[in-house]
């Protein structure tokens, strides 16, 4: 297979970016989309050229390094799939690939097609945690918890962290990783506890840190490599 | 004649970890602050210690070279935890999980701290439990429990097939309220570099910032590393692509011993590489085991077939037919051997690579037929939807293609009891050490051993040896922090310029990784080692003189962060092959081939080799020394899973 790829190119958080097309041949149908990106990097070291920086870690779809928006859509077009796991059988039937960063002002691009997502882990930090200290918890089995809030808090929790929720949305919102966090601690007998502290700090952050306010756009959930559900928002709502 | 002292106490096994922490010195909470500790790596094992160093009053200085510290690779785990909780009633205990760890590792591993790690296992539980940790439950509210690779016994708690993601984002969550509260100052895009030792002592360490590429110095009391395995040495293998041997190699120049290099874990159920460019493999959870039926074709011109026209009467379902006790759930090492004997007699199926098809199918044609298709999804649906998108192809209705891969490291930095290794003030934590695992690790017990170091063993360790030693500040104006910084900044130079650039680091990284692959996978012998040991001599010499790394220093460049961990990954290589070599016995995952029984087991030599290899960096060649294992609890035995 051969690919046109338009690749969003910038210095730096400072400089202006634009996008430089480049071409890629004879990639295997079995190539992941990071795999094609190797690729054209091993092209750009040959000709002496800087390499174009992306995030990636695993390679396997959970540990929400990878993002890139392709063809304007975070993670590409495939639903419930991270970038990292995209395929280029995914693209027989398009072979000009434009490939940008994801674009939020909370997520100022560092360099090509990376940003920083740190206000994320201010997020956390905000209030997106028990507060249980280590060596003082009671037998695991002391405490029951209904399957089916254990298996909603679980489908909340599976939150890895991205961003394309914020990419997507157009008010660049947070809502929806923001509020898995919460309601996977609010369906659970130990994080509830402090489910009204921990909604109102985390939203504050999230304001503070300049993402905007749901919506109701639900353009995340369609998004979500993980379908988190946008009924965690609710959850959150009704805490504040 | 040994310079190793494992420090581990004496007495009743199940009394020498209390003992122990009576005998540890303690620091008044009143004066904790007064200390300061760095923290390298947020996995379980580093974002466990944070957060735990955090809530004791000790400064923390944490450092990942991850956008943020949810990233690291313990989240990928998928299968399980091993406690031994028996809440299932079917004869475990704190025992049973020693003894199953020690003959799992084939009685590689130090018994105090196995019998330790047994006895922490269900407090990780309860701590996980108490932070949120959505672990699954039956239907009467009490935790679910499953039954994992190489155990006669459900002990395995799990999170559907993400166990490790929920048990890292619990570490990490405990971390993130002490970062709130200021006792953990985090950075992250940050790699460390060099290690700084002040009289015989680290003190600090040096970071490369991956943003600006500026480089720093960062001092303290001690240091822990918690900087995860080497599996990536074989360029191919299920570890994220940034996982990295740098920090412990680092340190290893510097002093501290790399036990047992050669032990590594290849993991039975990965799903088989499709061609030349593939960036690394994917791990299929060996929970996948307990319901797949493993096979092959009997004849060889069936291979091409599509598997569901292969008649039942020509499927040799091997594991079941060779180990009839373990079947399906023999350990991994022993799967993967077996696995790669049938490809090896030519009834491997998948895509040819090299004139080689590597795969065998993992069927689960009938638990579906058993239980249904909507049970099976509830169990492992993240795995097959996983599977069905790198593959493309839907294991509900064909069965899965699998082959071993590497996956884990036993071996790691020397570490005694207290988990400090040869350099004093310098401890390692998780996959980093060499520790309890010995020879082969058993599933669901990497997550265990990460949490144990970093919850329960590490954070007391680390308070006794600030407790004990009295330590003036280092300024970063020591001349032992200027010479560090410089020998880092000279080595950039030299990755950055050299004299006839012309290979990418990958291009080292893979031919460093097929040299491994063949030489020190999952079958060894002299001659291939010895082979493999000149051309990595060679290949290193080449990396130096041809590495091109395009771009600037001073700017992020990845190009430049993968020439650093390749040229370690090299070294370490060979480190690898050497301990392969001298260890003439075959124990777990290390299969000589020839201490092999006519079966095909390994053939282990108590006699001779029951000791941890203790690797001491030296100009002239790696130094052995040997700390002997004792078992005074435990009997060798055979491993016999038939």
């Amino acid at each position: 297979m051969n690919f046109t790829l338009h690749i969003w190119r910038q210095k730096n958080a400072q400089s202006k970016g634009d996008f430089q097309t480049y071409q890629v041949d004879d990639i295997d149908s079995d190539t992941s989309f990071l795999e094609m990106l190797d690729q054209l990097n091993e092209q750009l070291i040959g000709k002496g050229e800087d390499c174009i920086v992306f995030d990636y870690d695993c390679r396997e779809g959970i540990c929400g390094a990878c993002s890139l928006v392709i063809n304007g859509h975070p993670h590409g077009e495939k639903k419930a799939t991270t970038t990292c796991q995209l395929y280029m059988r995914e693209y027989t039937n398009q072979n000009e690939l434009w490939i940008e960063p994801f674009r939020a002002d909370s997520f100022p691009v560092i360099k090509d097609v990376l940003t920083n997502r740190d206000a994320f882990d201010r997020i956390i930090q905000a209030g997106g945690y028990v507060s249980t200290n280590t060596g003082s918890a009671p037998d695991a089995n002391s405490q029951l918890i209904r399957k089916p809030d254990a298996d909603a808090a679980f489908d909340a929790a599976t939150c890895i962290g991205c961003g394309a929720c914020v990419a997507v949305c157009p008010n660049a919102s947070a809502s929806l990783f923001v509020s898995a966090k919460i309601a996977h601690l609010d369906h659970l007998p130990q994080g509830r506890v402090q489910s009204d502290t921990r909604a109102t700090n985390m939203v504050r952050q999230m304001e503070l840190e300049g993402f905007g306010s749901c919506s109701n756009h639900r353009h995340c959930e369609s998004v979500c490599p993980q379908d988190i559900s946008i009924s965690n928002i609710t959850t959150m709502n009704r805490l504040l | 004649m040994s310079k190793l002292n494992s420090n581990a106490p004496t007495g009743d096994i199940d009394k020498r970890w209390e003992k122990h922490l009576f005998e540890l010195s303690l620091i008044a909470p009143q004066n904790r602050a007064k200390y300061n500790i760095i923290v390298i790596g947020t996995g379980l094992a580093g974002a466990s210690l944070c957060a735990t160093l955090g809530e004791s009053g000790y400064n923390v200085q944490s450092f990942c070279f991850n956008d943020s510290p949810r990233r690291a690779h313990s989240i990928a785990a998928q299968g399980g935890i091993n406690a031994s909780k028996n809440y299932q009633n079917d004869g475990d205990s704190i025992q049973r999980l020693f003894y199953d760890t020690m003959k799992g590792g084939d009685f590689r591993a130090r018994e105090s701290n196995v019998y330790r790690l047994a006895q922490l296992s269900g407090n990780i539980i309860d701590q996980a439990v108490s932070q949120g940790v959505p672990f699954a439950r039956e239907y009467s509210g009490y935790l679910a429990n499953r039954s994992f690779g190489g155990a006669q016994v459900s002990r395995t708690f799990y999170a559907r097939g993400q166990t490790g993601q929920q048990l890292l984002l619990g570490a990490y969550s405990a971390m993130s309220k002490e970062v709130a509260s200021g006792k953990v100052k985090h950075q992250s895009r940050s790699e460390m570099l060099e290690i700084i030792l002040v009289d015989g002592k680290a003190r600090g360490i040096v970071v490369r910032d991956l943003v600006s590429g500026e480089i720093t110095a960062h001092t303290a009391d001690c240091v822990v590393m918690c900087t995860g395995g080497y599996s990536n040495a074989f360029y191919l293998s299920t570890n994220a692509k940034g996982c990295n041997t740098s920090a412990t190699w680092r340190a290893h120049k510097k002093g501290a011993f790399y036990a047992n290099p050669s032990f590594t874990q290849i993991h039975p159920t990965c799903i088989p590489p499709t061609g030349e460019n593939q960036s690394k493999l994917t791990l299929m959870s060996e929970s996948l085991r307990n319901d797949g039926r493993i096979w092959a074709p009997k004849k060889i011109e069936d291979c091409a077939k599509d598997p569901r026209e292969i008649a039942e009467e020509d499927r040799d379902y091997f594991l079941e037919r060779m180990y009839p006790a373990f079947a399906n759930l023999v350990p991994r090492d022993v799967a993967s051997r077996a696995v790669k004997s049938i490809c090896d007699e030519g009834r491997g199926i998948g895509t040819e690579i090299h004139g080689e098809k590597l795969g065998v199918y993992l069927d689960f044609s009938s638990i579906i037929k058993r239980i249904g298709e909507d049970k099976v999804r509830e169990k492992y649906g993240n795995l097959f939807d996983m599977y069905e998108r790198i593959s493309g192809e839907n294991p509900y209705q064909l069965p899965m293609k699998i082959y071993p891969a590497p996956h884990y490291t036993m071996g790691g930095l020397w570490v005694d009891y207290n988990l400090m290794t040869t350099i004093d003030g310098l401890f390692a934590a998780g996959e980093a050490n060499y520790s309890e695992h010995g020879a082969n690790r058993l599933g669901a017990s990497a997550l265990m051993q990460g949490l144990a170091d970093g919850y329960f063993i590490a954070p007391r360790t680390v308070a006794n040896y600030l407790a004990k030693n009295k330590l003036e500040p280092v300024g970063l104006d020591h001349p032992d922090v200027v010479k560090a910084m410089d020998d880092v900044k000279d080595r950039i130079n030299k990755l950055m310029n050299a004299p006839e650039p012309k290979n990418s680091p990958d291009y080292y990284h893979k031919k460093v990784g097929r040299i491994l692959w063949a030489a020190c996978g999952m079958s060894r012998e002299k001659e291939s080692l010895e082979a493999a040991i000149e051309e990595i001599k060679a290949l290193q010499i080449d990396f130096w003189q041809h590495v091109k790394v395009t771009g600037i220093d001073k700017d992020m460049n990845q190009t430049l962060e993968r020439a650093g961990r390749v040229a370690d990954f090299i070294e370490l290589g060979h480190l690898m092959c050497r301990d392969a070599l001298e260890r003439e016995e075959s124990c777990g995952c290390h299969a000589r081939m020839e201490y092999l029984e006519s079966d095909g087991e390994a053939k282990r030599d108590d006699v001779n080799f029951a000791y941890v290899a203790a690797w001491e960096y030296s100009e002239d060649g790696a130094i052995l020394n040997k700390e002997q294992l004792d078992f005074e609890f435990v009997k060798p035995s055979v491993r016999d899973y038939t």
